[in-house]
């Protein structure tokens, strides 16, 4: 017997008890929770997604499109920051006012060469505003998920009201499965050591987010 | 299970060096503490929470009840996203499964995101005598390594370590497995946290493969999930050829939108955080994104012999979130190592002498490692209930040949008390081993813990529950 058909037999044998009347999936599973926790406007659900940003140790920033190529370019200079990478599916003017070299992953960096670049810049799929998450799902305005994870520091771009919704039952209704997800809830960060909470491991270490009024 | 635990000492024996242990005892009297009011917080942000917690156990116990349906659908999904299904009945032969995949790819060398699962199987251990070598990435996991320990919490394997203690390990090991600590590290846990990082950057940019666990995995999509903190996971997942994920056959949930309920659980009940920092998600393979080959090893090794236990079968429920150990009165003064098993705590108490059997003296002795007063239960996110499955345990043992509940409790009671009126107690429970239902008896555990300073449990909650057993025995008896 294969142990594929070994394992699905024990099963099978333990499961013995349960009658074929057993309740489907559907009826077997209370939904009795709340969809969202409280009822906020649109904006309201953007101040608490900063909120909980910053209480995780996330810069917030908040603008308009005019001035976001000059807030990139402060957020960069700051850091000073030389090699940046920015997704093909970002417009190449957002770093006009900044005075670095511009990296897209067309040609797929390795893991060595991301590590000699110095910030990312992307933008997102989804902010869930309960938990002050940011999801990206590699579309094109996002890129691969290497390159947001090597690189030290990592600006995120998120369309306000738009792209922020309340909660986590409303994010997973939006995104796709099939696409790879990763979702960021402030820097890396460790528990590791007397369960207190550390920022900055292995991924990057500073996280500013923009919040763009769209 | 892991080699690592072969030979330990039955629990009152072991439960009794800790105790005796002082600095042990405080490290995780601290840890456990400061994570408890924060979790209690964390909780009491969502007001539906109670719902949460019902949708988290039917769903799991739905699954469970029809496991077979679920695995297969699992497969299905995973294979049509480019992905390879293993099956593995016992730990020897997922070991030999991820031994043979690593071979395949030419490499020596794996880093590995931390994984209840390959720990159980002894992997690590299954792949150096392979001449592989694995690369613990956690922070938690790589202090276990370097210091040639064994893990004491599901969530943070080195919660027994301060920061003192780390600081030497990492200044002591580092150089030994690649870069060497910082000259003057110190031992503020943002330093440790930056040596980590130095030290395992060159290993994560060279890795070809990566071992991983699972969190959940989605049938009807054959996503996996791995929730993690600090970037080791997402740096194992995204950047070598070739991903390995080994994960228990209970992991799997029916739907995507099952996510909804545990990613709000979990990191409220594990880290006490709304969310935490990473959550990597994939389906198969992506071309340009992430590894080319993507292999599922899906566990068995006893977890079906735990399935066919009505009563002990919700234990497979667990989220593996550590909000029990963190609870328990018991595991803060015997500390992980005592129960002898990669789970340690209330829910290893109950799953350890299941996965594995009651024949060892340890894992006899497992049942009675707790004072039964439900803390364990009350913050349990899928709402298992760990005295139930205890009480259920026992009796199981007491039924075995060889007396192995009266040694279990003497055993307590002339180790792990040195207090004269603790023994009598002791003594007291050995007797009535011959006479009384042994489902009755509150176990060593019981005494043990309230021999001690800070009985920080529900007094009332236990007796309650007492009662009701009782009552159902009496019950039971007049029909
Ligand atoms: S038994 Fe419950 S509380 Fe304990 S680790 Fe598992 S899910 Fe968490």
């Amino acid at each position: 017997m294969s142990s594929r058909a070994l394992v699905l037999d024990r099963i099978r044998r333990a499961l013995s008890d349960v009658p074929a009347t057993d309740p489907p999936y559907d009826q077997a599973v209370p939904r009795d929770y709340v969809r969202e926790h409280g009822a906020r406007t649109p904006a309201q659900n953007v101040d608490l997604l900063a909120e909980n940003l910053a209480d995780y140790r996330a810069h917030v920033h908040r603008c308009g499109p005019e001035g976001l190529a000059e807030l990139l370019a402060r957020l960069l200079d700051e850091r000073e920051a030389r090699r940046v990478l920015l997704p093909a599916g970002l417009p190449r003017e957002l770093l006009d006012a900044a005075a670095v070299e511009v990296l897209d992953d067309k040609t797929g960096l390795t893991a060595q060469e991301l590590d000699g670049v110095d910030s990312v810049v992307t933008g997102c799929a989804v902010a869930v505003a309960e938990t002050g998450t940011l999801v990206l799902d590699a579309g094109a305005d996002q890129g691969t998920r290497r390159g947001t994870l090597v690189p030290d520091h990592h600006i995120c771009l998120v369309r306000v009201p738009d792209q922020v919704v309340a909660s986590v039952p409303r994010a997973l209704e939006l995104l796709a499965p099939t696409r790879p997800l990763t979702w960021i809830s402030g820097p890396s960060a460790t528990s590791d050591i007397e369960l207190d909470r550390v920022e900055g491991v292995h991924g990057p270490r500073r996280l500013d987010v923009v919040l763009v009024r769209g | 299970m892991s080699g690592t635990f072969l030979g330990m000492p039955a629990f009152p024996e072991a439960a009794r060096t800790s105790v005796h242990n002082p600095t042990l005892r405080a490290n995780i009297r601290h840890a456990t503490h400061t994570i408890r009011t924060k979790r209690a917080a964390a909780v009491a942000e969502l007001d539906d929470w109670a719902e949460l917690r019902e949708a988290g156990k039917q769903i799991k116990e739905h699954t469970l009840r029809h496991l077979d349906r679920y695995l297969v659908q699992l497969e299905e999904a995973v294979t049509a996203a480019g992905g390879t299904v293993h099956w593995a009945a016992d730990a020897d032969e997922a070991n030999r499964i991820v031994t043979e995949l690593v071979r395949a790819t030419g490499e020596s060398e794996v880093v590995k995101v931390k994984s209840m699962a390959t720990q159980e199987i002894g992997l690590n251990e299954a792949l150096e005598a392979a001449g592989i070598a694995a690369y613990e990435t956690d922070l938690a996991e790589l202090i276990v390594q370097l210091g040639e320990d064994r893990p004491s919490h599901i969530l943070v394997p080195a919660i027994h370590r301060n920061r003192g203690e780390i600081r030497d390990i990492f200044r002591r090991e580092m150089g030994r497995w690649g870069r060497a600590a910082p000259d003057g590290l110190s031992d503020e846990p943002a330093q440790l946290a930056e040596a980590a990082r130095l030290h395992l950057r060159e290993k994560f940019l060279r890795a070809k493969v990566a071992v991983s666990g699972a969190n959940f995995m989605v049938a009807e999509t054959g996503t996996l999930v791995v929730v993690e903190s600090e970037g080791n996971g997402r740096m194992c997942l995204t950047l070598p050829e070739t991903l390995i994920s080994v994960a228990g056959i209970e992991k799997v949930v029916p739907t995507w939108r099952d996510l909804e309920v545990f990613l709000q659980t979990l990191p409220r009940s594990s880290t006490a955080e709304r969310m935490n920092p990473y959550t990597s998600m994939w389906t198969g393979t992506t071309p340009g994104d992430g590894p080319r080959n993507f292999h599922l090893v899906l566990l068995d090794n006893g977890r079906t012999d735990t399935l066919a236990d009505e009563v002990g079968r919700q234990a497979l429920r667990c989220i593996r979130c550590s909000a029990c150990l963190n609870v328990c009165p018991v595991y803060e003064r015997a500390g992980g190592h005592a129960y002898g098993s990669v789970y340690p705590g209330p829910i290893g108490a109950i799953l350890s002498p299941q996965l594995r059997g009651t024949q060892s003296e340890i894992d006899a002795s497992l049942p009675y490692a707790s004072s039964l007063c439900g803390a364990c239960y009350d913050v349990c996110p899928v709402a298992i209930d760990i005295p139930e499955v205890l009480v259920h345990l026992r009796e199981q043992v007491a039924e075995q040949p060889g007396h192995r509940l009266e040694r279990a409790a003497m055993g307590a009671a002339a180790k792990a008390f040195d207090h004269p009126s603790v023994l009598a107690a002791g003594q007291r429970l050995a007797s009535l081993t011959r006479r009384l239902h042994p489902s009755k008896l509150p176990g060593p555990g019981r005494a043990w813990s309230e021999s001690r300073d800070l009985p920080a449990f529900p007094a009332e909650s236990f007796r309650t529950w007492f009662k009701r057993q009782e009552r159902r025995k009496r019950e039971e008896g007049t029909r």
